[in-house]
């Protein structure tokens, strides 16, 4: 059964379409990020424009990150306080983000860059996760492993502003949160994207939250910027297909609601393991298309009109 | 099913118009060929999966028929990529003024054997006779090269034809051919020009247009987005969060 997208002006199979957002969701439920860093390069993969692609998984973002947020919420494993302090640097950033992606696209090379991005970004945190949590896994194997240390302090925790987060059992300065948010909004801002896999391991290494309240907490965090990009999207290039976010939701916002399920079954090792090899799966990727002699070197942008 | 299928489905309508072409087209003695197709409008709505629609018409004796159908034109900037550093980047550009956004071709017969290259050209019959000129003069072979990829790359993505479609005649002098739309076909006033061959020349022609438009909620949304764009994005917005709050309520009691 096919569905015509009124914005991509195109005609794409209804159940592809569903599988692809309930494929997303799990992975939103179960890791905390939005998954637009998969959505957005498998939207453009099936025809839709780039353009369409990234404001409408936007869209689809808001719905599936609501639908997370309330499953961990009723979970207790969100951190409103943390949440709040994040989006202040987020919405910062992503102002600044949105400027910097319109300096670039000037230069005309704004898809290398925006490529060139992901591969170091994917590359880096996968990396640093892959280590980490295959090494923690092989300590608790290990009788009488350390496990009770809940977070290292280093210098950054201890700058001015010292807040109390009590669900996160932290008392660090506000301004590391602060400054998080602002970094990992220019990248939405530039990438177009929730920024969820960025988020994700910062609070977990450079934060140091329980893994537990960070899928809930990052969540939070991204429906606001989603719902900021989208709203821009919509207004200034009339990008936003409400019908193929509609349709992506649909199936997400189930899969979401699975996927927390399973989140809360796993180990916060395994979970970051996983998260890992999927941002290096994508990473490798993006480093092979790049480098890749593509099958046809020539291009073609209709203008409108 | 969609508005312009009918005349498909019942052959004897079709015949009756063709008849009825005929019974004008006889007396007047005006035009060589005569033509019209089946619906003038390609209505795209929800579940659009692309469209046929019917030529048909009538020639005063032996000859061959071509059918052009022409997309609006647009403008097009070709991007050639090259290897820097290890990576492939677009380093070159040119843009292309007049770049039919569709364009697809019937015939009665293989078009090497009924028109010169000469005639093809001037009347831009076939993939092969369509050029392109730059908005900005660069050099010749490099405009060649640019113009190729072009139109290789719009027959990818399914917007140029391929292959040339079949026009049958029943008869001497009536013809007919199903002209097939794809799903991803562009929204626009298209034109079909039909044209008399006879001695590898054209002889006549006439022009019909055809206009490929969204209707009802589509073309609405449409609309809506482009006339409302601030309206439309916090609805977008507000849409999935209330999607995603419904959802979630089914999971709420376990």
């Amino acid at each position: 059964m096919d569905i015509y997208l009124p914005i991509a002006e195109l005609s794409v199979d209804f159940f592809l379409l569903l599988g692809l957002g309930a494929a997303i969701g799990i992975l939103s439920g179960v890791f905390g990020v939005g998954g637009g860093f998969l959505l957005t390069p498998l939207l453009i993969f099936i025809g839709v424009p780039p353009g369409v692609a990234v404001a409408s998984s936007a869209n689809q973002l808001i719905g599936a990150s609501v639908s997370g947020v309330l499953a961990h919420w009723r979970r207790g494993n969100v951190d409103f306080k943390m949440g709040a302090i994040l989006l202040v640097g987020g919405l910062a950033g992503s102002i600044v983000g949105v400027w910097l992606f319109t300096m670039l696209k000037r230069v005309g090379q704004a898809e290398l860059a925006i490529s060139l991005c992901y591969v170091v970004l994917l590359g880096v945190l996968g990396l640093l996760m892959l280590i980490e949590s295959a090494r923690t896994m092989f300590r608790l194997r290990r009788p009488g492993g350390e496990r009770h240390r809940l977070h290292q302090h280093n210098w950054l925790h201890g700058l001015p502003l010292k807040t109390r987060f009590r669900h996160s059992k932290l008392y660090i300065s506000a301004l590391l949160p602060i400054g998080l948010g602002f970094a990992v909004g220019i990248l939405s801002g530039i990438l177009g994207i929730g920024g969820g896999f960025v988020m994700v391991p910062a609070m977990i290494y450079v934060l140091g939250m329980p893994t537990s309240v960070v899928p809930g907490t990052s969540l939070l965090q991204i429906i606001f910027v989603a719902a900021s990009v989208t709203w821009l999207q919509a207004f200034t290039n009339h990008t936003v297909d409400a019908v193929l976010a509609l349709v992506l939701l649909i199936g997400g916002v189930f899969g979401a609601q699975f996927g927390s399920r399973f989140a809360s079954r796993l180990r916060g090792e395994q979970l970051r393991l996983l998260l890992a090899l999927l941002v290096l799966a994508v990473g490798a990727k993006l480093a092979v298309d790049l480098t890749a002699r593509p099958a046809h070197l020539f291009s073609v942008i209709t203008d409108q009109g | 099913m969609s508005r312009a299928r009918p005349l498909l489905r019942r052959p004897a309508r079709l015949g009756l118009a063709v008849l009825a072409v005929l019974a004008l087209a006889a007396p007047a003695k005006a035009d060589a060929v005569v033509a019209d197709l089946s619906s003038h409008l390609v209505a795209i709505t929800t579940g659009f999966t692309g469209e046929s629609v019917v030529l048909f018409g009538a020639t005063d004796g032996p000859g061959d028929v071509v059918a052009v159908v022409r997309g609006p034109d647009s403008e097009v900037t070709v991007w050639r990529k090259s290897k820097i550093a290890g990576v492939f980047v677009n380093t070159e550009s040119m843009i292309f003024g007049g770049v039919p956004k569709y364009y697809a071709i019937s015939s009665s017969r293989p078009l090497n054997e009924i028109v010169v290259p000469a005639v093809a050209s001037l009347y831009r019959i076939g993939v092969g006779s369509l050029k392109f000129e730059p908005r900005d003069p660069i050099a010749p072979d490099r405009v060649a090269l640019f113009s190729e990829s072009l139109i290789g790359a719009q027959q990818r993505a399914g917007l140029f034809a391929t292959s040339v479609g079949k026009i049958t005649f029943l008869g001497e002098r009536l013809f007919r051919a199903t002209l097939n739309f794809p799903a991803n076909v562009p929204t626009g006033t298209y034109l079909v020009e039909i044209f008399l061959v006879r001695d590898r020349d054209v002889v006549s022609g006439q022009t019909t247009p055809l206009v490929v438009s969204k209707v009802g909620i589509d073309a609405a949304v449409f609309d809506f987005a482009s006339t409302n764009a601030a309206l439309y994005g916090l609805i977008a917005v507000l849409t999935a969060m209330v999607a995603g709050w419904l959802s979630s309520l089914p999971f709420r009691s376990r």
